[in-house]
């Protein structure tokens, strides 16, 4: 160890260190402000390893720079919140002595690349995120973006993510509760691959990642250094372009196997009281870990890049600082303890070292066998990223879009055989039962899961408790596309009615916010009203935003994403016995409509896969009507007077109807509905009205249903009955009449997917 | 060692390095059973005198090689072998049945699903053989509704063991559809037979790739793998009644199945 050692002098460049150049300053990402900022920080010229330190922290991926001003109009705070944004997670308070601890994270550019590993690799990172706050991951969700499934490298890129999210988590042996699955034109060339983690944790088990005490030892624990993922932050803060694909060696490569060792490790760590605070080694590895477990404390840290095990010789301090290897962490032991952690995590056979001391000069200085070659002060290096606010102009595109009336095509004559529309819908990828996706994961897993995937929203049970945790991911970018603020409001109301839908109290939020290039005033736009309506629905429904991502650059040559702030919301059932599902129970039940049918068409999957339209203004929000509808449900739930509840969303009110029935694909149930509605056909049956939610009860408990609802001030009405196994379904409204054997529907929705993906294997993919 | 005779079961789970159904099989065995259940690392020797060994399922050792393939080398498997010689029960779920194949205690070999990928999902398994320590509690043709999660549960063997093990009735469980028909739809993984699970020549190791376990409460959707537990249960009881009236007390110095 060398801390006692002084730094008499700045740090000279290494031999073999390449010169300092314009050129080299921009292929880190830096631009000439933000070097000259640097070079005041310092006072003098950077050594190679000290760039490569400061472009890591300074990429958006670490340092927010184009965001973090927008961000500060999220809710954060709540009596229930024990830890907020800033952290490895955000952390609430489930009482019972119980806390939840989740995030969200983006694995976008690794997955564009290389899809297997990339969503691999990006649910092991928020498993991390999540245990080194104490808690054990009890679930994971998936939000996913990809292009149309015509193409080959979609579904190349589908079917690798799918499988790359599946293989690591079961390994690690985490059931996966739910998630979304979109497919637009706008994602082709530029996939989203959002994961999010939940764990449980007893409130006392709590632990923050930071770096106090001077003197206590920092230790490298897990696995070996390599030279995967250098610079992985560098590059997932920069747009996909040709020859992308040579960034193939910047991302990382997984090992579930080593990560379940390290989580049961890492948990008996934190229980054993030796250490005082620990850290994923993620996006920009060591450097970003360990300068900012020393920002939040408020020290510095001297560690030497030569004591850390590496798995090949001759690595630089450069490649060991911003190396991307994954299965790591960085801990920060108390003094005189280091023996106690290394014999923790050799008996479950990892390896821990000490490499360097925390210390009170605030300084973030990296020695290589004792020779200072990186000195830094350390607030500067976390904190000091310059923060920009820049200017936002609306697309004419996106202006000309929302304009259009979509009623100006209707009576159209596809709604002249109605029957025919639901079919394609049921049948187009975005709709469609996913099934083929979470039967990939295990979802039965720790015994715990009470809602599996294709609900509404996942439920645990809280073993030893009544308690149930509820989680759900939403958004529809094509709406925030189409009208950000709005967009992102439905994207939290849509989360929030996911969540009462299985009868669980909405509680906070993890957001991740995917968008294109900030310099393009565009697409600043839409982030900048996209933040704006998070803000505000965040605030009306009482859920702050605990923790979160940004990922950036979602570009590719055809242009930028569709804006995509995925909200992962988590709810809370006091008694898990009382929760729903989504799918209609016993043929004579009554079906109930909460909420009021619209004329609205605008955004809708009918436009688009009817009309080939992305087009019309979004759909109303009305979020104190949401509020009361929300509560109205969670009222009959906790009463225990509904079979089922379900969100009318994507479709409209006939797939929610549809959804209802067919959702045990081994018991399609036929129903007969009657609308009343004096609306256009195409509207009544498919336009994407919010606030809805439809319901079925036992006949007898009709008039309590609508009396509560009427107490709330929700309109409600009887609109039809469940009926038999393998029965019709039929709906009736606004002159047409839609009927079909329920088990077609079924195999229209049940079916569409599996047909796709496994056409694509007999071709040969 | 408990020395007074007692009716609490004794149930170790054996834990492999990547090993995560371990905690199920506890809570099942313990909170189902009222057992005395209680976990032993795989670089253990002893199994500290249990009256049912469980592996569980997970990925031991990642399952790198080839599922099943090193945990056969876990010093606890030599005290496993000895357990199953001596006539002790051992119930092994999901990779704990490929532990089971690759450590020679069952024939033949699982290997990659039909489909090529990972698959979870309920199944319906039928009861062939309701004369087994592991199926005591269910009647012959019944049909049961258990989770599978696996990505390699394609039960292949020779065609000389298919016929034993029909012959000698030790397939036990058998993949079928609601109506108890056994289809090649039904086949979620592509096994030969529509093998799910199946027992030695002595009966008293079972294997089966479905995961009783996960299907104890009816919170979670299935009670339907409770008779597994239950009918290892009653099957250890009447064992030590048995030993009882012939005035061996229960684990006596010479337990069933002590190493």
């Amino acid at each position: 160890m060398s801390e006692r050692q002084e730094t008499a002098t700045a740090p000279k460049p290494r031999p073999g260190d390449p010169p300092i150049t314009p050129e080299l300053v921009a292929e880190h990402g830096l631009s000439p402000e933000e070097y000259a900022r640097i070079l005041q920080i310092l006072g003098r010229e950077p050594t190679y390893t000290e760039l490569g330190v400061f472009s890591a922290l300074w990429s958006e991926h670490c340092g927010y720079k184009n965001s973090k001003a927008l961000l500060r109009a999220l809710p954060t705070e709540a009596p229930w919140v024990l830890q907020g944004p800033g952290e490895n997670a955000g952390v609430i308070d489930l009482g019972d002595g119980y806390a939840v601890a989740f995030k969200i994270e983006s694995h976008n550019h690794p997955s564009a690349i290389e899809p297997y590993q990339g969503a691999a690799t990006g649910v092991g990172g928020i498993l991390r995120d999540v245990f080194t706050m104490g808690a054990r991951p009890i679930a994971v969700l998936d939000s996913l973006r990809f292009g149309p499934l015509d193409s080959p490298r979609v579904r190349y890129l589908f079917s690798g993510v799918v499988k790359g999210i599946g293989d690591y988590a079961n390994c690690v042996g985490i059931p996966n509760i739910g998630g979304e699955v979109y497919f637009e034109d706008a994602y082709e060339g530029n996939p989203l691959v959002n994961a999010m983690a939940i764990g449980l944790m007893r409130t006392e088990d709590l632990i923050r990642a930071e770096a106090s005490g001077p003197g206590n030892p920092i230790m490298v624990v897990g696995a070996r250094t390599g030279r995967d993922g250098i610079h992985g932050a560098t590059f997932a803060s920069e747009e996909l372009q040709e020859g992308s694909e040579a960034r193939r060696p910047q991302v990382q490569v997984g090992d579930p196997f080593t990560e379940k060792l390290l989580l049961e490790a890492s948990l008996e760590l934190i229980r054993s009281g030796h250490i005082v605070g620990i850290q994923d080694m993620g996006a920009a590895g060591l450097a970003s870990s360990s300068s900012e477990m020393a920002a939040r404390a408020g020290t510095g840290v001297d560690i030497d890049t030569a004591l850390v095990p590496t798995r090949e010789p001759g690595m630089t301090p450069y490649e060991i600082l911003l190396s991307e290897s994954q299965e790591r962490m960085l801990v920060v032991a108390k003094a005189g303890h280091e023996e106690e952690v290394r014999r923790i995590l050799e008996k479950w056979e990892l390896e821990a070292a000490v490499i360097g001391r925390v210390t009170d000069d605030g300084m973030y200085r990296v020695r290589e066998n004792g020779v200072v070659v990186c000195e830094i002060p350390g607030e500067q290096l976390v904190k000091g990223c310059p923060v920009y606010v820049r200017e936002g102009v609306e697309s004419e595109d996106a202006q000309r879009r929302r304009a259009f009336d979509p009623l100006e095509l209707e009576p159209s004559r596809a709604m002249e055989d109605p029957t025919a529309v639901l079919v394609r819908l049921l049948a187009s990828p975005n709709i469609a039962s996913k099934r083929w996706v979470h039967e990939q994961y295990d979802t039965t897993v720790r015994t715990s899961t009470v809602v599996p995937p294709g609900g509404d929203a996942g439920v645990i049970r809280v073993r030893g408790t009544r308690k149930g945790i509820a989680a759900t991911v939403d958004c529809n970018g094509r709406y925030v596309f189409l009208n950000p603020r709005r967009g992102a409001m439905i994207a939290v109301a849509e989360a929030a009615r996911n969540l009462v839908c299985v009868g669980a109290r909405p509680r906070a939020v993890t957001d991740n916010l995917n968008f294109g290039n900030p310099l393009k005033p565009e697409v600043y736009y839409q982030m900048r009203e996209a933040v704006a309506g998070l803000a505000e629905a965040c605030r009306a429904f009482g859920v702050p935003v605990v923790s979160g991502n940004v990922s950036l650059y979602n570009e590719s040559p055809a242009g930028a994403i569709y804006p995509t702030p995925v909200v992962g919301m988590v709810g809370v059932l006091d008694d898990v016995e009382r929760h729903l599902r989504a799918g209609f129970r016993d043929p004579g039940d009554a079906i109930l409509l909460l909420g009021r049918n619209t004329a609205e068409l605008g955004g809708s999957e009918y436009l688009k896969v009817v009309h080939g339209l992305v087009a019309g203004d979004v759909p109303a929000v009305d979020l104190e009507a949401e509020k009361a509808l929300q509560e109205a449900v969670l009222e009959l739930a906790r009463a225990g007077l509904l079979r089922s509840a379900h969100d009318c969303a994507e479709g409209g009110l006939v797939v929610c109807l549809a959804e209802s029935a067919l959702a045990d694909p081994e018991r399609p149930l036929g129903c007969e509905v009657r609308l009343s509605d004096d609306l256009p056909p195409a509207a009544l049956f498919f336009g994407e009205a919010q606030g809805r939610i439809v319901v079925s009860c036992a006949p007898e408990d009709v008039e309590r249903v609508l009396e509560t609802a009427r107490r709330h001030g929700v309109p409600a009405a009887r609109i039809g009955t469940v009926g038999e196994p393998g029965g019709l379904f039929i709906v009736e409204g606004a002159g047409r009449r839609i009927e079909a054997a329920a088990a077609d529907l079924a195999d229209a929705y049940h079916h569409a997917l599996p047909r796709i993906m496994e056409q694509a294997v007999a071709a040969g993919e | 060692m408990t020395s007074t005779p007692s009716v609490e079961l004794r149930v170790a789970v054996v834990t492999f390095p990547g090993s995560n159904c371990d905690h199920d099989c506890y809570r099942a065995a313990k909170d189902v059973l009222g057992a005395e259940t209680y976990f032993v690392w795989h670089r253990e020797r002893d199994l500290r005198d249990p009256d049912v060994v469980i592996l569980p399922g997970g990925f031991s050792y990642g399952d790198y090689l080839r599922a099943g393939a090193i945990a056969r080398f876990s010093p606890i498997m030599a005290a496993v072998r000895r357990f199953a010689e001596n006539g002790g029960l051992v119930l092994g779920t999901c990779n704990g049945f490929q532990v089971l194949c690759e450590a020679g205690l069952l024939p033949g070999a699982l290997v990659r699903n039909r489909s090529l990928r990972f698959v979870s999902r309920w199944v319906r398994l039928r009861v062939e053989n309701a004369a087994t320590p592991f199926t005591n509690a269910y009647r012959e043709g019944q049909v049961l509704r258990i989770p599978i999660a696996h990505g390699e549960g394609n039960y292949v063997a020779d065609e000389e063991t298919l016929e034993r093990l029909e012959a000698e009735r030790r397939v036990v469980f058998r993949y079928c559809d609601a109506d108890g028909r056994v289809t090649d739809e039904a086949n979620p993984n592509g096994s030969m037979h529509g093998i799910a699970g199946i027992v030695n020549e002595a009966g008293n190791v079972l294997g089966l790739m479905p995961h009783p376990e996960r299907a104890v409460e009816a919170l979670l959707g299935s009670t339907d793998g409770a008779g597994v537990f239950e009918s290892m249960r009653a099957h250890v009881l009447a064992g030590l009644s048995a030993a009882a009236d012939a005035g061996l007390g229960s684990h006596s110095s010479e337990p069933v199945g002590r190493p």
